[in-house]
């Protein structure tokens, strides 16, 4: 009796075992990257980082505590003889060479650095996905003609993959004049075959895939089957790549900046015309130098930890 | 009319080479000229090895693949020359099931979201609600919990993946069911779980199916007519019982000799026909009969001419010139059948030329006794050699599948091959033809038994070396 009792108990048990893991909705696998993303300590170092620039790109004109363009303290800096002020109370990473507090202008200047990390790899993004996705499409579904335009467009991004990214950027930059928007589209030009290429080289492979192959023997259309099947399954690198690329175009920015493409006005203070304009000075005051290249350093490797950590979680081979 | 029917269909791949221009420099022949009727309500099976083009076939009828030339009619309509939405709007009535049930489901969208997506675009079921009430019932139907809608496919395990697979082909409900290698990627238990399913469905639907597959178990369990190819055409259709007890292609006796019997005293005794080298390149197919590379009975006629699919009566079409004389036995053997057509000793080739086919010696015992003697070593049990030559051929893997397969039989035959088939991977299942092209190796294995002292009975080493040999392509004999 007793063993009978025992044996109906587990059965209920199993039930309601079954019964629990049978009632939770399926978790799709955006949702478990999103969880391995959180129990992995590179993702969340680097979205400590960004979170940091980016609160400090939205408060830091509002908390500095001077004018970052009032040259308040300009008789007491001579950087033609040499003399600076290095960290004291009132500035705490000291005076430019025309006075300005160098904390208020690496508050200030991260907002500036952001936008053009964030709007150049966005340039990069949406124009790169926009070919990736014609030519990918056009390469998996389009039959012999989709061939012949995937190869012409690839031919294209592979003439501006050959040119050396800072070339193009500076040729972009010459052309366009100075100015913000000249480094942004400049930085974000040179994301675009990236983004192209590797968005079409994985719809590529997911093209050849079986579930493509089913949804076209369900009769689905053409334009169906690229954006619910083929793309969904080929954003992952892209993704990654994005978070990537944020870093590489705040690098790239501050070389565009440091070569003196970047903006002209010299009263807003970005972090790459900054380490642009303490070069001349580095052999006095090689502090001015190191608070925007330390800046820079870290966002991008922030940037940087979380996309490697994305491609980690993104990755199908490590799917749980 | 028949429901589906296919005429001289023919599937080439272009070859191409250039770095800048494509040249095409050849083709493939994947499908070479197959005709075949499937009608409706019944069950067409094809059969044939890896690479011969079957799965194509499946392909190009769904026209998934560019159709070279032929017909595929299906309901009085040309599929080949459709335009292609209207070959879209056809494809609700033709419907596929794929291998590979994993890989066959959008990983990013779930149940529901696979299920409904070739309704909307076929337009059937007025709303969400709606298509999700038929999806419902058809999660039902193939036996599975409502509450998959929002789960995803990795999920699942093999079988419910497979359901899945079918289900999104009932969903539309279709005519023909095209269902490619439908359980080859499944456990053997679930296979015979999926098989009964698709018989069910067929019972109470009314459907059509033309299953592609490499198990002749299965295909035999649910064909109502085998069609069997070879390297890119068919060599013999026959109705599902005519085709298992009296196969005429030497081709198709060679396959059907593979086949074990669930008895251990007729298994013993059974003759197996090894074929000599691989599958030929399907990109440079023979001239002539496909198959007079290899074939045992092979014919000076064999190499110049094709022969085509003829209906020797009852619905039993060979392809093959010399069919009714090999039956009666006018035709001996002109290429060893033997463990030596694998070994492939020079020799092998001509000696058993005269032998006549009737009282040929069971095929294994021929080439274990050969290869000891002549290594000159005493054979101490020439009866065990047998026993573990046969073990050679990699049979005890596809045993199960035919006692398993043929739904639930009873414990009752239960051997140790059984056993065996619920260690194996689903690899182990590949196909009796694919182990045996493999085998191969034993030339060396052959050679190295003359290293070996003479107390061992080399017999078994032969037998050992050959099982790893054939056995390490497949999985673990």
């Amino acid at each position: 009796m007793t063993t009978l009792t025992k044996r109906a108990d587990k059965i209920d048990r199993l039930a309601e075992l079954t019964q629990q893991t049978e009632s939770t909705s399926g978790a799709s696998l955006w949702r478990e990257a999103l969880r391995r993303l959180r129990n992995s300590k590179m993702a969340i170092i680097g979205a400590v980082v960004i979170g940091l620039f980016v609160v400090m790109a939205i408060v830091g004109p509002w908390v500095a505590p001077y004018s970052p363009t009032a040259q308040t303290w300009r008789g007491e800096v001579f950087a033609n003889q040499g003399k600076f002020v290095g960290m004291r109370g009132e500035n705490w990473f000291g005076l430019d060479h025309l006075g300005r507090d160098l904390f208020s202008r690496m508050l200030v200047g991260a907002r500036q650095t952001l936008l053009v990390g964030v709007v150049s790899m966005l340039i990069g993004l949406v124009i790169g996905a926009v070919v990736g996705i014609l030519s990918g499409a056009a390469a998996t579904l389009g039959g012999k003609v989709g061939q012949r335009i995937d190869t012409v467009i690839m031919r294209i991004t592979d003439l501006m993959l050959s040119l050396p990214s800072l070339l193009l950027a500076v040729s972009v930059a010459a052309v366009m004049g100075q100015s913000l928007t000249t480094v942004m589209i400049a930085v974000g030009v040179v994301q675009i075959p990236v983004f192209a290429r590797l968005l079409r080289g994985s719809m590529l492979a997911q093209g050849g895939a079986d579930y493509v192959l089913a949804a076209k023997a369900l009769g689905i259309r053409k334009k169906r089957i690229v954006l619910t099947q083929i793309l969904p399954n080929s954003l992952s690198p892209v993704i990654v790549q994005a978070t990537l690329s944020l870093a590489t175009a705040i690098i790239e920015a501050a070389a565009l900046s440091y070569l003196g493409l970047g903006n002209p006005d010299p009263a807003i203070p970005e972090w790459g015309v900054m380490l642009s304009q303490a070069q001349r000075f580095f052999d006095n005051e090689p502090m001015m130098a190191a608070y925007p290249a330390v800046g820079i350093i870290i966002t991008a490797l922030g940037f940087t930890l979380l996309g490697e950590a994305m491609r980690e979680a993104l990755d199908p081979k490590l799917r749980g | 009319m028949s429901l589906l029917e296919l005429d001289d269909v023919k599937v080439h791949f272009p070859v191409k080479k250039g770095v800048f221009f494509d040249r095409t420099v050849g083709h493939v022949y994947a499908v070479d000229g197959i005709s075949l009727s499937v009608e409706a309500g019944q069950t067409y099976g094809l059969v044939g090895e890896s690479g011969c083009g079957k799965t194509t076939l499946g392909r190009a009828v769904l026209r998934l693949v560019d159709i070279t030339s032929g017909e595929v009619v299906f309901d009085g309509t040309d599929l080949a020359k459709l335009p292609d939405e209207e070959m879209r709007q056809f494809r609700r009535r033709l419907q596929m099931v794929f291998q590979d049930p994993l890989g066959s489901l959008n990983p990013r969208q779930n149940i529901e979201s696979i299920l409904s997506e070739g309704m909307a675009a076929h337009g059937i079921g007025t709303d969400r609600a709606d298509r999700r009430e038929k999806i419902k019932a058809i999660l039902a139907r193939v036996g599975l919990p409502a509450n998959s809608l929002s789960r995803y496919p990795h999920e699942f395990s093999g079988g419910q993946r497979q359901r899945i697979g079918i289900a999104r082909a009932l969903v539309l409900e279709p005519d023909v069911i095209i269902c490619d290698e439908p359980v080859s990627a499944l456990d053997v238990s679930i296979q015979a779980q999926v098989i009964n399913l698709l018989e069910e469905l067929q019972e109470s639907l009314g459907l059509t199916y033309l299953v592609i597959a490499h198990d002749l178990a299965v295909v035999r369990h649910i064909s109502d007519v085998i069609g069997v190819m070879y390297l890119g055409s068919l060599v013999e259709e026959a109705p599902s019982d005519a085709l298992y007890a009296g196969p005429k292609h030497p081709y198709t006796r060679a396959l059907m000799s593979a086949v074990p019997v669930p008895d251990p005293e007729v298994e013993d005794r059974r003759e197996r026909i090894l074929l000599q080298g691989d599958l030929p390149s399907p990109a440079n197919p023979p001239a002539g009969c496909r198959f007079h590379t290899r074939c045992p009975w092979v014919q000076e006629k064999c190499a110049l001419e094709r022969p085509v699919l003829t209906d020797l009566g009852d619905g039993h079409k060979v392809a093959c010139h010399f069919a009714a004389e090999i039956e009666n036995g006018t035709i001996g053997l002109t290429r060893a059948t033997g463990i030596e057509a694998v070994v492939g000793t020079d020799k092998s080739a001509d000696v058993d030329a005269a032998e006549p086919v009737a009282d040929k010696v069971p095929a294994a015992k021929v080439p274990a006794q050969k290869a000891s003697v002549e290594d000159a070593v005493v054979v101490a049990k020439p009866v065990a050699v047998e026993d573990e030559v046969v073990v050679e051929t990699p049979v005890a893997v596809e045993a199960p599948v035919a006692g398993k397969s043929v739904a639930e039989k009873p414990a009752d035959v239960d051997t140790d091959a059984d056993v065996a088939a619920e260690n194996e991977s689903d690899e182990a299942a590949a196909p009796e033809e694919e182990a045996v092209d493999k085998a191969v190796p034993e030339d060396k294995a052959v050679d190295k038994d003359k290293a070996v002292p003479e107390d061992k009975p080399a017999s078994d080493e032969v037998a050992d070396a050959a099982g790893t040999g054939a056995g390490g392509k497949t999985g673990s004999a």
